[in-house]
């Protein structure tokens, strides 16, 4: 079932127009869809719909300049790329918390950035409903960028080069927050990954699994599937995959709802390119997804709100699987690594 | 019955035909006059005006002074006499004590005739708390928004007190999902006997004033000791204060007639 939707070729016929008169580079860019302006035919209805945004040439590339951008922060030696990488699907490899400016480091693990637009919620706790307004955690956060709005705005006003950008799209005037915050929005919800092994599998466009992976694709349906669910590999909701026994640090998604029955709730995260974006959970602490599947076969803890699929009959806790069936599970992983997400030069710095 | 349906029926087309007159012989050709209202905030705390670095003592006889106090005020409705109502559209107002600007501003376009109510809310509703960057009095440069739980924050004061553990007063209160949720709408009533009559003419001004100390007494009386600081989207003791203010901190001082 293909979507299929005018905006790519009005984003074209806007590209082609704005040739004419435009001298920068990269709006006059090929007749190239616009990163975000497609949506994937597997993918459920998006949360920040196509026409909220819509996708053209010139906005976008003025978000993927502001996403790499250091000047945005309160030093001007962090950007969100600093923390966001595309090799690792935008998160942070390697690191359980990033660093921000001054080398302060950040008190939970940085998650790739892909397929926001399906985001009903974005954090690890939820706290951010829209993805318009989403980058003023980081952009304020003293842990992170350190910055202000104010000064972001004034940075981008003093700048002719950034003027002339923002008043082709949005017309003459000084840059307000608004703008700044919508065309940052529209390089996120660009960040679009739908072309793995398992897309192709899943939409028959060739690339076929082999037998490892079959099975390990039918234990992650049977055992995972009902929270990393739908091809997003995410059901959007806040549960306790049993971590902990308490949550004195960090209360989850009771944090921002105050309510004592969802302490210890994260949102599950999605699992494209997973295989990149070690190490696992919101505070980073398994190394690899090896560490995470022994986790789920052994280590899941009791507590108050441990998600109810973690417990089992008989009342032992976790999902059992054989050393086979984790090394299945873990080739199946594999499969969701999206390479046209990773090395796109239209989502990688501006020249 | 029928007789009923029959007269209120040739009564609707009668006035029908009347207003059709009506708007014939009209010269500038206007259908239903509107006007313009004025509403202005005036802050206080208790009998005297608010102002920064002066010492106030709530009911509870705690000293204190305010260093910042900003609001929202938002879906304003008034209803008439006769019971209907206008809202105004894009409804979203800030007002702030540091800036005499923001303490009054005009509401227009509002159908001529006579009204004996205001509606406003405190804060902003949960639709435009969850929506994308805004602009105008909901600019996230406005100061009243959270970053880390998006949201607004509905109501600011900040301020000094002895008997606060830190010396500091902070009150953020905000926060817009059940159990925490602190909106709050209000309809102050009007002085006895007093309507505001809104004319195409004249612009007639409805002074309401805002009094600080409100949010300590009420249903849930605050003692700095205790709680001196709410900055959270789901803090009960936001919702305590969000209690109180909705309960009384706004009054219609009065209305002033336009001339
Ligand atoms: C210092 C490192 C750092 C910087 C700089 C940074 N981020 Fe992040 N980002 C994080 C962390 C850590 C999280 C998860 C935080 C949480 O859940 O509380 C995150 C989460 C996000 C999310 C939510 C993803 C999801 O699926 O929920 C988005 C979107 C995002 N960042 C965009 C940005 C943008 C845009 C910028 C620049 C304005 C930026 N980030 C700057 C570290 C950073
Ligand atoms: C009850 C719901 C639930 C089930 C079932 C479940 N998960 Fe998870 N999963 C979560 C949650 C919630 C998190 C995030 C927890 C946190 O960070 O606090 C998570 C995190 C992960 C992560 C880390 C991802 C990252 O980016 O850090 C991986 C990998 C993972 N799960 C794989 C699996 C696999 C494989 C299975 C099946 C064997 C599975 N999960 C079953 C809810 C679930």
């Amino acid at each position: 079932m293909k979507r299929t939707r005018t905006a790519p070729l009005a984003a074209v016929l806007a590209g082609l127009l704005m040739a004419g008169c435009q001298p920068d580079a990269d709006v006059q860019q090929p007749a190239e869809a616009v990163p975000g302006s497609v949506l994937p035919g597997n993918f459920p209805t998006p949360v920040y719909a196509l026409e909220q945004n819509s996708p053209d040439r010139a906005t976008f590339e003025l978000g993927r300049r502001l996403f790499y951008d250091k000047r945005l922060s309160g030093d001007g030696t962090v950007a969100c790329s600093s923390c966001h990488l595309q090799p690792a699907a935008f998160a942070d490899p390697g690191r359980a918390f990033s660093t921000g400016v001054q080398g302060r480091l950040g008190t939970r693990n940085t998650p790739p950035l892909q397929n926001l637009r399906w985001r009903r919620t974005l954090l690890w706790d939820g706290g951010a409903s829209n993805l318009e307004v989403m980058p003023l955690a980081p952009l304020t956060n003293p842990l992170e960028m350190d910055g202000s709005l104010a000064g972001a705005l004034q940075t981008l006003n003093a700048d002719a080069y950034y003027r002339r950008r923002f008043a082709a799209v949005y017309g003459e005037g000084p840059i307000n927050s608004q703008q700044f915050l919508r065309a940052l929005a529209q390089y996120l919800a660009g960040l679009t990954s739908a072309n793995s092994r398992y897309d192709h599998y899943v939409r028959r466009e060739g690339g076929a699994f082999d037998a490892t992976e079959l099975r390990g694709l039918a234990i992650f349906r049977a055992n995972c599937a009902s929270c990393h669910a739908t091809d997003l590999f995410t059901d959007e909701s806040f549960r306790n995959n049993g971590l902990d026994r308490s949550f004195p640090a960090d209360s989850g998604r009771a944090h921002i709802t105050g309510r004592r029955g969802e302490r210890g709730l994260f949102k599950v995260p999605s699992l494209r390119n997973v295989a990149l974006t070690a190490p696992y959970m919101h505070d980073g602490r398994f190394p690899t997804l090896g560490a995470v599947l022994a986790h789920y076969d052994h280590g899941v803890v009791e507590s108050a709100t441990l998600d109810p699929a973690l417990r089992r009959p008989d009342g032992s806790l976790g999902i059992p699987l054989s050393a086979q069936q984790q090394a299945e599970l873990l080739a199946f992983l594999q499969t969701l690594t999206d390479e046209p997400l990773l090395t796109n030069p239209q989502l990688g710095p501006p020249q | 019955m029928t007789f009923r349906t029959l007269s209120s029926c040739s009564a609707a087309i009668l006035c029908a035909a009347t207003a059709l007159l009506f708007t014939a012989c009209d010269d500038d050709n206007e259908t239903p006059a509107k006007g313009k209202l004025n509403v202005e905030f005036e802050n206080v705390a208790g009998s005297q005006p608010l102002n920064f670095g002066s010492t106030y003592t709530t009911a509870a006889g705690d000293p204190f002074t305010v260093s910042k106090f900003n609001y929202y005020i938002s879906n304003i409705k008034l209803t008439k006499t006769d019971g209907t109502e206008w809202a105004e559209r894009e409804s979203y107002h800030l007002v702030k004590q540091a800036d005499a600007g923001s303490r009054s501003f005009q509401l227009t376009d509002i159908p001529a005739g006579e009204y004996k109510k205001l509606t406003f809310t405190i804060g902003v509703d949960s639709a435009r708390n969850v929506s994308g960057a805004q602009t105008g009095a909901l600019d996230p440069l406005n100061d009243m928004f959270w970053t880390w739980s998006t949201g607004y924050v509905f109501l600011k004061m900040e301020g000094n007190s002895p008997k606060s553990p830190t010396g500091n007063l902070q009150f953020h209160i905000g926060g817009f999902r059940s159990p925490n949720n602190t909106i709050r709408t209000v309809s102050p009533g009007m002085p006895a006997g007093v309507t505001v009559q809104v004319t195409a003419k004249k612009t007639s001004a409805i002074h309401l004033q805002a009094d600080v100390l409100k949010m300590f007494t009420g249903p849930n009386p605050i003692q700095f000791a205790q709680t001196s600081n709410t900055g959270h989207s789901s803090d009960p003791n936001s919702v305590k204060i969000a209690a109180n203010y909705a309960a009384g901190m706004f009054t219609i001082a009065h209305v002033r007639a336009g001339e």
